[in-house]
């Protein structure tokens, strides 16, 4: 790499003291690494505590750990390229703890659609020379393909739990992130059921907090962005809803949006599929 | 993918020279959104080859749509770009409208479609001038290392992004990927008591915004001249956001109808993006420059005087000075918020009812970097039988890459390091999207 004569770049190697900091971009919007940006005051306390060695989004500066890893990686996007697939290696070769920010590094993401269709198919509706198109068959998340130490689910993250999971790596604590239902989130924010007082369809039951629950503090029903919470009945969920007049192929889109890979709603999309087929 | 992917050198690996031939590139475009490259060849004094590569993996949107409900397509469309998701939105529920028969040209569900619109505007703008495109005047890697010695600027900076981040998560439920938004307007409408809580936030916004045209003013520029054919959104009596039809400086007034019949895509082997021309001109340009030199007679009084204060004129040609637009467009869009809160009164019901029909419908609406096209045709039961995504990236890459061959030819006594910088500037003028560019673009890569 050519060095820069640019101001304010720090020498290269750690800053004395401090630990390194590096953010990945694979398959994906940006809006999770965006929402680091979107930390308006903490972001250059953060700054402050942390080097941040790796941040294409918000700089050109680059500091290279040739003699030992980043302390904390953060990677947002999912693979869908052979060449991604080899660098989510390097990433995780020169990283100390790698953390996984969002529905697409976590779960596959929207293009994860793709895993339930026959690639070609999808590769021909868009673009009129599917032969050149370089693409897995299938969006995985970062998971399946190296050991991650932390998931940040939801599509986009919530930004102040990124930072509680960057505060409890610095604190070496375990971050409080917690696994149960958007329901409990409702019930603290003073929220009426959207679903037992209005009828209105809601994935809440089975959808991991974190958001806030602010869907149905906006008189809507979950549509399930954050994932699976940690022990989901998605049967139950379903059979209320069909109640409520959902048919099994909205049952099918219901469950298959930013998280349709994330297994307890993608096999409750493919039982609803069976269903419609029979 | 380009071969850029494929010989990852690290950032701004400025190539060397050898012999006459010299190799300008950069090979991961650092503050801009999602993965792109840039490679210049020069033989001498002669451009031989400008290009900014997208390889950013596609995502299949357009594909992904099919078989979706029409009412889904604001929360799907809205991942396609976390920087500019009300764009996303805002275009698709006018296209979804559209092909329902239902106009949504007034009243308080338009003024609140302005008004989240005008968040995402102060927020991108915010964002772009003080994180992504300031460290390039300055001299410096991005806005942390920036903040060691003008730390104040980029408070300010951020203070006012987080005014527009504030109107986005009130209106819209969240900033990023707002949940709020539908077909026929929104799940809740906010109160008037509720709107009246961002007051103070977006007149010190405005402040920020005001000083920020006067700081972006005074900044070094280099001397360049660009002309491409301008193309934006036109209203009769507004600063185009969310609605009008599509004109430009050489005579183009079409309806967003009839996109489709006066914008070609073409297939180019270097990018995993499609370039948009305009069939019978070719290279045109939309985003700040372009809606500033088309309407800015139609900004709000305290917008245009700010502009008139620096001396920009009625059309900027400076491509470099686009920060200078992009700060008086932060003026125009927290003075038009403010006016929309003064004004606003709770709409009886947050949306109107939309029943689909089978029919194509279609959607246009300014992005912060530029113009957003959509177009869907649906069935009767309001399934997407087909979708098409033109965004402004794909739109501007021919503008960017003239602007790129433009900029080297009047640089070219800069050593290698400083005119690779030069040329990343200039690339980061039209504020790129990478992520959205790709993810339509009906590519085809030459892997010979």
């Amino acid at each position: 790499m050519t060095p820069r004569t640019l101001k304010g770049t720090p020498p290269a190697g750690a800053q004395a003291g401090k630990q390194t900091l590096a953010v990945w971009k694979f398959s994906s919007c940006d809006g999770c690494q965006l929402s680091l940006l979107d930390c308006e005051d903490e972001l250059l306390a953060l700054a402050e505590r942390l080097q941040i060695a790796y941040f294409l989004e918000a700089s050109s500066a680059i500091v290279e750990m040739p003699t030992r890893p980043y302390d904390i990686s953060i990677v947002e996007g999912s693979i869908t390229t052979a060449h991604d697939a080899e660098r989510i290696q390097e990433v995780r070769a020169s990283s100390r703890t790698l953390i996984t920010i969002g529905a697409c590094a976590t779960a596959g993401g929207i293009q994860a659609l793709r895993n339930f269709a026959d690639v070609q198919d999808f590769t021909r509706v868009v673009y009129a020379s599917p032969d050149f198109i370089s693409t897995l068959a299938t969006s995985t998340p970062i998971s399946a393909h190296v050991p991650v130490d932390f998931e940040l689910n939801g599509c986009p993250i919530n930004k102040h739990q990124l930072l509680e999971v960057i505060g409890a790596h610095l604190a070496r604590r375990r971050p409080r992130v917690r696994a149960h239902s958007v329901c409990v989130e409702c019930k603290r924010r003073g929220t009426v059921c959207v679903m037992v007082a209005h009828g209105t369809a809601c994935l809440g039951p089975v959808t991991h907090a974190g958001c806030g629950a602010i869907c149905p503090a906006y008189d809507r029903g979950c549509y399930g962005c954050y994932g699976p919470m940690e022990s989901p009945n998605t049967a139950s969920l379903s059979a209320r809803m069909a109640q409520l007049g959902s048919e099994e192929v909205d049952l099918v889109r219901v469950y298959r949006t930013f998280n349709a890979a994330a297994d307890p709603f993608r096999e409750a999309s493919e039982a609803h599929e069976d269903r419609s087929r029979a | 993918m380009s071969d850029a992917g494929e010989t990852p050198e690290g950032e701004a690996a400025a190539g060397g020279q050898t012999g006459r031939t010299r190799v300008i590139r950069t090979d991961y475009l650092a503050r801009v959104e999602g993965e792109g490259a840039m490679y210049v060849k020069l033989d001498g004094r002669q451009v031989l080859d400008v290009k900014l590569r997208i390889y950013e993996p596609p995502r299949f949107f357009e594909a992904l749509l099919r078989g979706r409900a029409f009412t889904e397509a604001p929360d799907i469309t809205a991942r396609i770009c976390g920087i500019c998701p009300v764009a996303y939105q805002m275009s698709a529920v006018r296209a979804m409208e559209d092909a329902c028969g239902v106009a949504i040209d007034d009243g308080p569900l338009r003024e609140l479609r302005r008004l989240i619109y005008c968040g995402e505007w102060i927020e991108s703008h915010s964002l772009h001038i003080y994180m992504l495109h300031a460290p390039d005047f300055l001299g410096y890697a991005g806005a942390v290392e920036m903040a060691r010695d003008h730390r104040e600027i980029v408070e300010q900076g951020l203070q006012m992004k987080k005014a527009g981040n504030a109107l986005m998560a009130l209106v819209g439920g969240r900033e990023v990927h707002p949940i709020n938004v539908r077909v026929g307007g929104f799940y809740r409408a906010p109160t008037r008591a509720e709107l009246r809580t961002l007051r103070d936030p977006l007149e010190r916004a405005r402040e920020t915004a005001l000083a920020t045209v006067r700081w972006a003013a005074a900044l070094p520029f280099p001397e360049v001249e660009r002309a491409p054919e301008l193309v934006a959104l036109s209203e009769p009596d507004a600063y185009p956001v969310d609605l009008g039809r599509i004109v430009s400086d050489g005579g183009l007034d079409i309806a967003a109808a009839e996109f489709d019949a006066h914008v070609l895509e073409q297939h180019v082997e270097h990018s995993n993006a499609l370039h948009a021309r305009l069939r019978e001109r070719g290279t045109y340009l939309t985003g700040p420059l372009a809606r500033y030199a088309l309407a800015s007679a139609k900004l709000r009084p305290l917008a245009r005087e700010a502009a008139r204060e620096v001396g920009l004129g009625t059309v900027c040609v400076n491509p470099f000075q686009s920060i200078v637009v992009r700060a008086v467009e932060l003026v125009q869009a927290c003075d038009e918020a403010l006016a929309i809160i003064e004004r606003y009164e709770q709409p009886d019901a947050p949306a109107v009812e939309v029943i689909p029909r089978r029919a194509i419908g279609h959607g246009a609406t300014e992005a912060p970097r530029g113009l957003l096209y959509h177009r869907y045709e649906i069935d009767e039961d309001g399934t997407i039988l087909d979708a098409k995504i033109v965004p402004p990236t794909s739109q501007n890459q021919l503008a960017i890459e003239e602007d790129l061959r433009a900029v080297v030819e009047a640089s070219l006594d800069l050593p290698d390091e400083q005119l690779s910088l030069r040329c990343e500037q200039a690339i980061r003028n039209h504020d790129p999207c990478i992520s959205c560019a790709t993810h339509f673009l009906k590519l085809t890569v030459d892997r010979g």
